[in-house]
C-alpha cells in the first residue's frame, strides 16, 4: 500500500522491480523519467514522506507504506500549475524537459528544507540533477525566485 | 540574394515568445519514446560485446529461449540471414564538393548485428525479446558466445601501423576516408615566412550524452501492411529510408515519429542498427516492440565524437600576421563511420576562421579501430580545429611577445571585406564566402565585456605581482549553418482558418513548434494560436531532412515561406474574386485579406478556405484548382556563417592546479533572432556542453580498448554548481541569403570552450612557458607545469649554491 499524489493505491510487484518501473509501468506515472539507473542525473527524483529520493535506487516493495509525490501530482487538480513550474516557463528553464521533473522535485524539497537560500546554496542543491540543455542559468533563477516568493509569503504571515 | 529581411514592426519574429512545448513537460504529460506502452508489447534487449576485438565464434540462444517469458532470441548470423547491413553512407556528399577536394572514402557498411566479427565494445552480437526488459534481461545471461580476441586497435595511431590488424578487412586498410585540399600556394608558401612554428593538438573523446537515451518502439499493422515506428532520434526521414531500404517496404507504407525527444546534439543525428531491428522484429513477430538503451547501453554504444590528432604548422610575419597554415590530422572514427566523413568535411572548412589567411593546405585521415563509432556532436568538426587552430593563433603571439588579442584584430576579416570570398569549397560543394558579419567588433565586445584588455593586462600583472595567476582565454570561430540539401514544408488552411504548419524538422528541446509559429504567424497576418506546428511525422509531409548542423530555423523557414507564398497567390485570386476587386488592390491583413484602404471589405482565410473547398458552391474563379494547401522544399544556395568571439577570465592556483573561471562571454551573431529568448538558451547550453568538455567529460579508454568511463559516475557531467558565470551578447547581422537574414545558432557555444580555457591556462602561466596543447584541461596537467617549473627552479638554486 502506497500514498501516490494523495492517492491510496495498492499493488503488487516482484521484489527487483525498481520504484521508477512501478511508477512508469504499473501506475502509467511517465511523468518521472529514468535516465541513468545508477542514482546520478536525478532525471527519476520523486518526493518520500518529504524528501527528495531517487526512484531508480529504490525497489518498489521498499516503498511500501510511504507517501510519494510525483510530477503528476505538483499541478492542482484542475491544471493550474505550481508556482514552480510557472517560474520554471518564464525564466526558461527547460529545453527538451527530459530533466525537468526530477529537477522540479529536487528543488521542491530544496527550498522547502533550507530557510534562506544563496545562489550558490542553490546551485549546490540542484547539482543532485543534471540537465543536459539549458546550461542550468533558468534553472538556477527559477529556483531563486520560487524561495523568495516563499519567503515573502512567510514574512507576511508572520507579519 | 534577396531584399531587406522580411520582419514586420509588431509581428512575432523577434520576440521572446514563451514557449508551446512547456506546458506538457512541465507537467509530466510529455510523451517520450519510452513513455509509450501498447498492447501485448515486447521488450528487446541485446547481448553486447565485452571485448573491442574478436572473431564470433558460436552463439548459442537456446538456453535464452527456455526462459518463461521470451519469446524470441537471434544471433548475429540469425540477423544478417534476413537484413542486410546499413549503407555507409548516410549522408551522401554532392559532386561539387568531391570535385574540388580530393577525396579517396571507404566507408564499411556497418551489419545491424555482426556474425563474424565485434569491433568495439558494446557492438551488439545477440538480441532478444521478452514481457519485460526484466526477462529479457534475464535472458542475455543465458546466451553462450565464443569469442576468439584479435589484436584490439584501441586508437587512431596504433591502427595507423604498417602491421596494425584490419578493422574490415575488405577494405584493405584502416582508412576510411582521406581527404586534401589546398589555397593559394598551400604549404609551398612556407617557405618564405620569416617565423615558422610547429605543434601537435590533441582533442580528447566525449560525446553528446542527451539525458534521454535512445529508444524505439514498433508497430506493425498487417491488415495495411503498415509499420508505426517512434524513435528518440533527430532525422525521422531517414529512419523511414532506412527501414524501408531493409525490409524492402514502400517509405509511404512506413510512418516514423520522433515523440519528445530529451535531447539529441548530434548523437542522434543518424540511424542506428537499433532503429531497423526494432522495425523489423515487429513486422516478423506481429507484436508491438520497445527496446529503450540502459545508460551504460548509451555510454557505450551510441555515438562518440570529437576525438582528432591535428599536426599544424603556421607561417607568420614579425606583426603576427598569418601567411600560412598546414594541417594533418587524424580522426578516430571508431569501428564504423555513420556519417562518413562529414566531421572532416567540417574541420577542413573551418580552419581559417575569421581571418585572412591567403595560403592553407590541409590533409587528414578518418581512421577506423576499435573504439565506438564516431558521429558528429554539436560543432562537429568545428570545436577540434577550433583547437588547434586557436590554440595555434596564441603560440604564435606568444613568440613574438604580442598580445593574442593583437594578432588576432591584425588577422581579422574586416567588416567591409564582406562578402568575403574563402578560396575553399563547402561540403554543399559551393564555393565557401562569408555572407556578413563584423569579425573584430565581436572580439571588442568579447573583451570589453571582461573590463577591457588594458584592465585585463593590469589585473593579471598585479596578480603575478602577487604570486597569483590570471589568465585571457580567447576563441573566435566562424560556423557554416543552415545547410542544405533541402527542408521541406507543408502548409494547409482547412476550412476553420486555421494554419497548419508541417516541416521535416525535429527538434529536441530548441522550441521549434512556437519558432515555425513565429514565422508562420507573421507570413499568414494572424495571431499566434491560430498557427498548428507538427514536427517529427513523416506522416506530415512527404520529404524531410531533419535537425541537425545547426540548420532547422534557416531551413524549415524557407520552406514554411515558399509553401506560403504559392497558397496566398492562389488565395488572393479567391479573395478577388469575392470582394469583386483587382488582386492589386487587395492585402494581406487581420487573419485574411483585405482591400488597401477600405477596412470593411475584407474575408478571413476561414471564408476563403471555404470558397477555396472543392464542390457546389464554391466561389473560385474559373480555372482555379480546389483547395488551399501546399508542399514545398527550401534548398539553400549555401550556408549562412554565423560566428562568435568567446574571452574568458581564469584564475589557476599553482599548488593545487586548480581553475576558476570568473567569467566567460561569448558574442554570438546568427544574424536575425527569431525568438532572442530561446537563442540565448541555445548558446548558453552549447557553452555549458563545451565546458563539460574542456573539464569534465572523458571517453578514456585503456590499451585494450576497453572503456573506462562507462557511467556517471566515471563520465563526469557538468553540474549547476560546475557553471561559471556566463554572459552571451547577441549581434544580429541578417545574412543576404535569406528572406529572413537568420543564420543557425544550434551548435556555436559548443565549438568554443575547450580552446577559451586552454589558452587561459597557458595565459596565466605565461611566466612558465608552458603550453597545454590537448584536451581535457586537467588539474594534474596544470600542477604539473608550476611543479616542473618549480623543481627547476630549486635545481638552478641548487646548482648556484
Amino acid at each position: 500500500m502506497v500514498t501516490v499524489n494523495g492517492e491510496q493505491i495498492s499493488g503488487s510487484a516482484e521484489p527487483r522491480t525498481l520504484l521508477t518501473d512501478f511508477l512508469r509501468d504499473e501506475l502509467r506515472l511517465t511523468g518521472t523519467h529514468v535516465g541513468c539507473e545508477h542514482g546520478v542525473c536525478g532525471a527519476c527524483t520523486v518526493i518520500i514522506d518529504g524528501f527528495a529520493t531517487r526512484s531508480c535506487l529504490m525497489f518498489a516493495v521498499q516503498a511500501d507504506g510511504s507517501e510519494i509525490q510525483t510530477i503528476e501530482g505538483l499541478a492542482s487538480a484542475e491544471g493550474e500549475m505550481h508556482p514552480l513550474q510557472k517560474l520554471f516557463a518564464k525564466h526558461r528553464a527547460l529545453q527538451c524537459g527530459f530533466c525537468t521533473p526530477g529537477m522540479l522535485m529536487t528543488a521542491i524539497d530544496l527550498v522547502q528544507s533550507s530557510k534562506k537560500l544563496s545562489e550558490e546554496d542553490i546551485r549546490i542543491g540542484m547539482s543532485a540533477a543534471l540537465c543536459r540543455c539549458t546550461g542550468y542559468e533558468g534553472i538556477v533563477n527559477a529556483v531563486s525566485e520560487y524561495a523568495e516568493q516563499l519567503q515573502d509569503e512567510e514574512a507576511s504571515n508572520v507579519g | 540574394m534577396l531584399d531587406e529581411p522580411l520582419r514586420q514592426s509588431g509581428g512575432y519574429i523577434g520576440q521572446s515568445v514563451p514557449r508551446r512545448e512547456d506546458r506538457n513537460l512541465l507537467l509530466g504529460k510529455g510523451q517520450f519514446v519510452a513513455d509509450i506502452q501498447l498492447p501485448g508489447m515486447l521488450h528487446v534487449a541485446f547481448a553486447r560485446s565485452p571485448l573491442a576485438h574478436a572473431t564470433i565464434g558460436t552463439v548459442d540462444v537456446d538456453s535464452a529461449l527456455a526462459i518463461n517469458g521470451v519469446h524470441f532470441a537471434a544471433s548475429g548470423s540469425d540477423v544478417c540471414a534476413e537484413l542486410p547491413p546499413i549503407n555507409g553512407m548516410q549522408v551522401v556528399t554532392p559532386q561539387g564538393w568531391r570535385d574540388r577536394v580530393d577525396t579517396d572514402i571507404l566507408i564499411p557498411d556497418q551489419p545491424l548485428v555482426p556474425e563474424d566479427r565485434v569491433r568495439y565494445v558494446g557492438e551488439a552480437y545477440a538480441m532478444v525479446a521478452a514481457d519485460s526488459r526484466y526477462i529479457a534481461e534475464d535472458a542475455l545471461e543465458q546466451i553462450e558466445v565464443e569469442f576468439e580476441p584479435l589484436p584490439p586497435l584501441p586508437d587512431a595511431e596504433s591502427a595507423l601501423k604498417d602491421d596494425a590488424v584490419l578493422v574490415h578487412e575488405q577494405l584493405g586498410r584502416n582508412v576510411a576516408a582521406l581527404l586534401h585540399t589546398r589555397k593559394g600556394d598551400g604549404a609551398d608558401a612556407m617557405e618564405s615566412c620569416p617565423h615558422r612554428l610547429s605543434r601537435r593538438f590533441v582533442h580528447h573523446r566525449y560525446a553528446a550524452m542527451p539525458m534521454e537515451t535512445r529508444g524505439v518502439v514498433a508497430e506493425y499493422d498487417g491488415r495495411t501492411d503498415t509499420l508505426t515506428v517512434w524513435s528518440s532520434t533527430q532525422v525521422v526521414h531517414w529512419v523511414r529510408r532506412e527501414i524501408s531500404t531493409a525490409l524492402e517496404m514502400p517509405e509511404e507504407r512506413i510512418r516514423c515519429v520522433a515523440p519528445d525527444v530529451g535531447g539529441g546534439f548530434g548523437g542522434k543525428g543518424h540511424v542506428y542498427p537499433e532503429d531497423i531491428l526494432v522495425a523489423w522484429l515487429a513486422k516478423k513477430l506481429r507484436r508491438p516492440i520497445k527496446w529503450v538503451e540502459d545508460r551504460h547501453e548509451h555510454i557505450l554504444n551510441a555515438a562518440h565524437s570529437r576525438d582528432n590528432i591535428y599536426d599544424v604548422e603556421i607561417g607568420f610575419d614579425d606583426r603576427g600576421k598569418i601567411h600560412v597554415v598546414t594541417s594533418s590530422f587524424i580522426v578516430d572514427s571508431g569501428a564504423y563511420t555513420p556519417v562518413g566523413a562529414g566531421i572532416a568535411g567540417n574541420s577542413i572548412a573551418h580552419m581559417l576562421g575569421p581571418y585572412d589567411i591567403p595560403h592553407y593546405e590541409t590533409d587528414c585521415k578518418v581512421v577506423l579501430t576499435n573504439r565506438t563509432p564516431n558521429a558528429p556532436y554539436r560543432g562537429a568538426g568545428r570545436p577540434e580545429v577550433g583547437f588547434a587552430m586557436e590554440r595555434a593563433v596564441d603560440i604564435v603571439a606568444n613568440h613574438l611577445d604580442l598580445d593574442p588579442a593583437v594578432v588576432r584584430f591584425r588577422n581579422m576579416i574586416p567588416p567591409e571585406a564582406m562578402p568575403y570570398d574563402v578560396g575553399l569549397t563547402y561540403r554543399d560543394g559551393v564555393p565557401m564566402v562569408y555572407d556578413s558579419g563584423d569579425y573584430p567588433e565581436a572580439l571588442r565586445r568579447a573583451l570589453d565585456a571582461l573590463g577591457g584588455l588594458e584592465v585585463i593586462r593590469k589585473r593579471q600583472k598585479d596578480a603575478w605581482a602577487n604570486g597569483k595567476y590570471l589568465g585571457l582565454g580567447l576563441g573566435c570561430y566562424v560556423e557554416g549553418t543552415g545547410v542544405g540539401p533541402f527542408e521541406g514544408a507543408t502548409i494547409k488552411i482547412d476550412s476553420t482558418g486555421k494554419i497548419m504548419v508541417a516541416t521535416g524538422a525535429c527538434p529536441q528541446g530548441q522550441g521549434h513548434e512556437t519558432v515555425f509559429a513565429q514565422f508562420a504567424a507573421d507570413m499568414w497576418h494572424v495571431p499566434i494560436e491560430d498557427v498548428y506546428v507538427t514536427v517529427a511525422d513523416t506522416a506530415d509531409i512527404t520529404l524531410g531532412y531533419g535537425t541537425i548542423a545547426s540548420r532547422s530555423t534557416v531551413t524549415a523557414s524557407g520552406a514554411i515561406k515558399i509553401a506560403s507564398d504559392k497558397i496566398q497567390e492562389k488565395a488572393l485570386t479567391i479573395a478577388a474574386n469575392m470582394l469583386e476587386v483587382g488582386e492589386a488592390d487587395l492585402e494581406m491583413r487581420d487573419a485574411g485579406v483585405g482591400v488597401v484602404g477600405i477596412p470593411d471589405m475584407h474575408v478571413t482565410w476561414r471564408e476563403i478556405a471555404c470558397a477555396a473547398k472543392p464542390g457546389w458552391d464554391n466561389q473560385r474563379p474559373i480555372g482555379v484548382d480546389a483547395g488551399l494547401e501546399a508542399t514545398s522544399y527550401y534548398e539553400p544556395p549555401t550556408v549562412t556563417w554565423a560566428y562568435a568571439a568567446n574571452a574568458a577570465l581564469v584564475w589557476i592556483d599553482t599548488d593545487t592546479g586548480k581553475l576558476e573561471i570568473e567569467k566567460y562571454v561569448e558574442v554570438h551573431d546568427a544574424g536575425v533572432l527569431v525568438n532572442p529568448g530561446l537563442a540565448d538558451g541555445q548558446v548558453k547550453g552549447g557553452l555549458v556542453q563545451g565546458l563539460g568538455g574542456a573539464l569534465l567529460e572523458e571517453l578514456a579508454y585503456d590499451e585494450q580498448g576497453q572503456l573506462l568511463t562507462g557511467s556517471f559516475a566515471d563520465y563526469l557531467m557538468p553540474t549547476a554548481s560546475d557553471v561559471p558565470p556566463i554572459e552571451v551578447l547577441h549581434m544580429e547581422t541578417p545574412s543576404p541569403l535569406n528572406v529572413f537574414g537568420v543564420k543557425g545558432l544550434g551548435e556555436g557555444g559548443a565549438i568554443a570552450p575547450p580552446v577559451v580555457i586552454a589558452n587561459a591556462v597557458c595565459d596565466a602561466l605565461r611566466p612558465f612557458k608552458a603550453e597545454l596543447n590537448s584536451t581535457p584541461v586537467r588539474w594534474q596537467d596544470i600542477a604539473a607545469i608550476t611543479e616542473n617549473a618549480d623543481r627547476q627552479q630549486n635545481m638552478r638554486a641548487d646548482q648556484e649554491a
